[in-house]
């Protein structure tokens, strides 16, 4: 038996989800240190990157197919309203356009959770979808739009996250404002702040902020008899297969999710649009093909957001600096429809604290509704705890380092299960040697104008990856090795990393893989590209199933050269018999097989039982603030992590590099902005909505603090996605109050507030 | 202007200090980008398809367009050459970078009627060209992308930077760089593709 079937739990984006799939049996023991292998933890080009560079590479908005008609969706300019009346008569009398849909001609599609439908004649915020027109061209469905009239009735509306959570009277849904509170409870807390020689008390907060991937989001669909065919820019094939499929009523199996490339999803493109189905009903009833690309204004309002924050915090420490409770409040807002704001998981995880009290809240609001952004939760939640932990550091006069090592804790704090690893420790130690971290003096120590600050935040995340999660390969008569996964390469690296461990595994190059992935028709299930997951649950069954092919080679090879498989060697894509005078390649042992393909299956197994596996690291940051004008210079940033085996140094440091540079932008500058009188959002494109630019970027150094975990899976990959965002924003808002020795406690830290600050604490 | 870097293109940062958000579509005043040619004015009517001619790639080209097409239109719908992207169509990330008559311009902000007559250099064009190859497999060796989408605009941005400037220091580059969004944040990889490039050239 070399699978089986399990029941298990997965931690999504911060979601658990309960499954029931295939594992493989943990059969090769993990491999040993990278200094050992030939090809896992070099620097490896992308195998897709000739393709992207030249402008070759067919993102899913190049796709075009013949007779293809465009899709627009009439979007509300008010926050909250009711539908009167509908007049398409103008509009549909405009040549070129094909079809309207309405919420009076459509069939109620539930979504939102069955809080809302496809078109509903309430609309709750800006931008929701009121009609969606397909048309011979972009700009006659523009035109159309145009002309479609639509009688209003303005409803009183709420984005202000505090004002909806008390607000008695605007109700986002009627049914309340206020989604899911949730309660966590350890220890005793009274007893933990009577046990405390100080308590602190203090509040902080962070902005909404946009994905804003450079591909918008979109689809193109085609019924092929009765098949329905998207080319979607998604991170999760196999899930917009299934969502799709609900949405339809229709049967699984005859849904085909393709996704080649995509340009950016940082969790934005996690979930079905509406636009994919609206295009599939029209597509279904014309029988042509719909595309349907959002525009920078729709993807801004439209497609996700991180929820904003309040985070109340109380804290008792002991003075030699144990951590003896901890209580949090916090709320933000998801939107108009029901998501989740909580950000408590650092809180209870982070750090050794006995007792603890956490009450979370989600917010509706008439905006846009939340979507898993790079880390959910995670981000904002370690802004707020570690300003506090370096609060708690300054009240006992203590290194802040110092303070988080007397909080360290071998368990995790919540399921008190030991980690299958954890080098925190080390990770701390190199990116502080790299950051220079002895120079480090106790905040405001600096009187000049320009002013340098250091400061540093640890991170955790989930990122162990697990099954179900599959890989075939595939190797045909002529010798070529095709392997195939229902994962997506969101620019993470996906598809040379699947093809470095299978050339890992059969020794021969890189070059003679193909990569199949991001087709549910061709490729066995693989998870979404989400939560860190891609690389530890997908590079397993990769190695399984080469591992498999290779002895299916040595197999063959026996009966050629018919001795005992035992005394066959398999070397670069050979197999040698004992005296080494036979030598067949994998290619001639394809010609011999009497079978056109040969195709094996692979899986990743399950995780051990019993433990925890979490990611880890630590990011320090060097600022220089201007007292004058209030602007924050990020200077350098050095980040160590424990995030298992690296599997391609040169993407990954990439990937890291890309999550500091997004969490500087997180720290300084980003920000959705509301126009409280008319609830219309003011930040829809890259003008007014600000993300780093080449001139914005610091130093960064790296450097990976574990060598590969030994006990999750036979490659021991953690993800890193995420973990390279998590920390970011924490560690420069500590730098900057080290250098003014004023804390700024709201995200992003932009010069009026640092200004204010300063003048307020004069 | 002080605004106009040594490549003839807007960083986008200098230029939104400078003038402020109220004249953010000026980038298409940039003096590089041509004039309406005067055969051409004669004939515009909005809502007529008038003949287009101009250059790309090193071949002469002719289509309809409609007045009110933008290169970016032109390019990817009349021409099918996708690797030009639309990201932002708001001259605002330069995802739709390509050069006429050697100045790298936002194809999503200029009208497409206004290079009749010139060169039009995409990405699909420069692949042939030495210094094309340099730049490509400079970027391919540094990891000079993440998701790809901005890259063939990035590119763009350094194959015109490296027509102007043989041996651009960092910060040149980052300047030169700089109206080229790249939200996987490669930054630090794209511009190491870019010095190297010049070394190699």
């Amino acid at each position: 038996m070399t699978r089986k079937l399990i029941k298990s739990v997965i931690n999504i984006e911060n979601k658990e989800h309960e499954f029931i799939g295939e594992v493989s049996l943990l059969e090769q023991e993990t491999w040993s240190k990278n200094d050992t292998l030939k090809i896992i933890g070099k620097e490896i080009s992308r195998i897709d990157a000739v393709d992207k560079i030249s402008g070759t590479a067919s993102y899913t908005s190049d796709i075009n197919l013949p007779g293809q008609l465009y899709g627009k969706f009439l979007r509300s300019p008010y926050p909250s309203a009711k539908i009167l009346k509908i007049d398409l008569s103008k509009a549909n009398a405009l040549k070129g356009v094909k079809h309207i849909l309405t919420y009076e001609n459509t069939a109620k599609y539930k979504w939102y959770y069955e809080t809302s439908f496809l078109l509903d004649p309430i609309v709750r915020y800006e931008g929701d979808e009121v009609a969606f027109v397909a048309a011979e061209s972009e700009e006659i469905a523009e035109e159309a739009l145009k002309l479609i009239s639509i009688d209003y009735a303005k409803l009183p509306f709420v984005v202000d996250t505090e004002k909806a959570s008390t607000e008695k009277n605007i109700k986002v849904h009627n049914w309340g404002n206020i989604v899911e509170p949730s309660e966590y409870k350890r220890g005793n807390i009274e007893a933990g702040f009577a046990d405390a020689d100080f308590t602190i008390e203090d509040e902080f907060r962070t902005s909404v902020v946009l994905h804003n991937p450079t591909e918008p989001h979109c689809s193109v669909v085609n019924w092929d008899n009765d098949e329905l065919v998207i080319y979607d820019s998604t991170q999760a094939v196999y899930q917009i297969r299934e969502l799709a499929a609900n949405a339809l009523g229709i049967e699984q199996e005859k849904v085909r999710v393709i996704k080649k490339y995509m340009g950016g999803g940082f969790g934005s493109k996690l979930d079905l649009g509406k636009y994919t189905i609206a295009a599939a009903i029209v597509s279904r009833e014309l029988k042509k093909p719909v595309k349907v690309v959002l525009d920078r204004k729709e993807q801004n309002l439209c497609v996700g957001n991180r929820p904003d924050s309040i985070q109340k915090f109380k804290v008792g420490i002991k003075k030699e600096g144990l951590l003896t409770a901890l209580q949090l409040n916090s709320m933000g807002t998801v939107g108009a429809f029901p998501e989740g704001a909580g950000l408590s998981w650092p809180a209870k995880t982070m750090y050794k604290c006995p007792n603890l009290l956490v009450n979370e809240k989600s917010i509706l609001t008439n905006a846009g509704a939340a979507r898993a952004f790079r880390a959910p939760g995670h981000v904002q939640g370690i802004f707020g705890l570690e300003s506090l932990m370096d609060e708690c550091a300054a009240k006992l006069n203590m290194n802040p380092l110092e303070f988080r090592l007397k909080n360290y804790t071998e368990v995790d704090p919540v399921s008190n299960q030991p980690y299958t690893s954890k080098k925190l420790k080390e990770a701390y130690k190199k990116a502080a040697d790299l950051i220079g971290w002895e120079d480090w003096k106790a905040a405001g120590s600096s009187k000049s104008v320009n002013r340098i600050g250091l400061g540093m935040a640890s991170q955790i995340w989930w990122g162990g990856g697990g099954p179900p999660a599959h890989a075939n390969i595939k190797l045909d008569k002529k010798g070529n090795i095709t392997i195939y996964s229902g994962t997506q390469d969101l620019g993470t690296g996906t598809y040379t990393f699947i093809a470095m461990v299978a050339s890992e595994v059969l020794q021969i190059p890189i070059e003679r893989f193909n990569v199949v992935i991001g087709d549910t028709k061709l490729c066995p299930y693989a998870p979404v590209s989400g939560g860190s997951m891609t690389a530890p649950s997908v590079s397993p069954a990769v190695r399984d199933a080469a591992e498999r092919l290779k002895e299916k080679l040595i197999d063959t090879a026996a009966i050629l050269f018919d001795e005992e498989k035992n005394s066959i060697k398999y070397s670069n894509g050979f197999c040698i018999n004992s005296d080494g005078s036979k030598k067949i390649s994998l290619s001639e042992i394809a010609c011999h097989l009497n079978e056109q393909d040969l195709l094996i299956k692979g899986s990743r197994n399950e995780n051990p039982k019993g433990y925890a596996i979490n990611t880890f690291g630590a990011q320090f940051a060097k600022v220089e603030v201007d007292t004058l004008t209030g602007k924050v210079k990020v200077l350098k940033i050095s980040a160590s992590y424990d995030i298992g085996r690296v599997l391609n140094k040169l993407t990954l440091d990439n990937q890291i590099r890309g999550g500091i540079i997004m969490g500087l932008g997180y720290a300084l500058m980003e920000e959705r902005i509301i126009d409280e009188n008319f609830g219309k959002v003011l930040t829809t494109n890259l003008h007014t909505y600000k993300i780093p630019t080449m001139m914005d970027i610091p130093e960064i150094v790296i450097e990976i603090a574990s060598d590969y975990d030994p006990m999750i899976s036979n490659t021991g990959v953690k993800g890193v996605g995420e973990p390279a965002i998590i920390p970011t924003a924490a560690a420069i808002a500590n730098a900057v109050n080290n250098a003014l020795g004023v804390r700024i406690k709201s995200l992003p830290i932009t010069p009026d507030k640092v200004l204010n600050a300063l003048y307020v604490s004069k | 202007m002080p605004e106009n870097n040594s490549t003839g293109k807007f960083s986008r940062r200098k230029f939104v200090k400078g003038f402020g958000a109220t004249v953010a579509g000026a980038v298409v005043l940039n003096p590089s980008i041509p004039k309406l040619t005067k055969s051409l004015q004669k004939k515009i009517k909005i809502s007529e398809k008038i003949k287009l001619n101009f250059n790309l790639n090193g071949k002469n080209v002719s289509t309809d367009i409609y007045p009110y097409n933008t290169l970016l239109e032109v390019l990817r719908k009349n021409m099918r050459l996708t690797g030009t992207k639309k990201t932002c169509n708001n001259g605002e990330c330069g995802g739709c970078t390509v050069i006429v008559n050697k100045q790298a311009i936002y194809s999503c902000h200029i009208l497409a009627m206004d290079i009749d007559g010139k060169d039009v250099l995409t990405i699909e064009g420069i692949g042939d060209m030495h210094a094309g190859e340099v730049i490509r497999k400079a970027f391919k060796d540094m990891d000079g992308l993440q998701c790809g989408f901005c890259t063939p605009g990035q590119v763009m941005s350094a194959y015109a930077l490296l027509l102007n400037n043989k041996k651009p220091s960092l910060d040149e580059v980052k300047t030169a760089m700089s109206g080229n969004l790249c939200r996987c944040g490669a930054y630090h990889n794209i511009s190491a593709s870019v010095i190297e490039a010049s070394n190699k050239l």
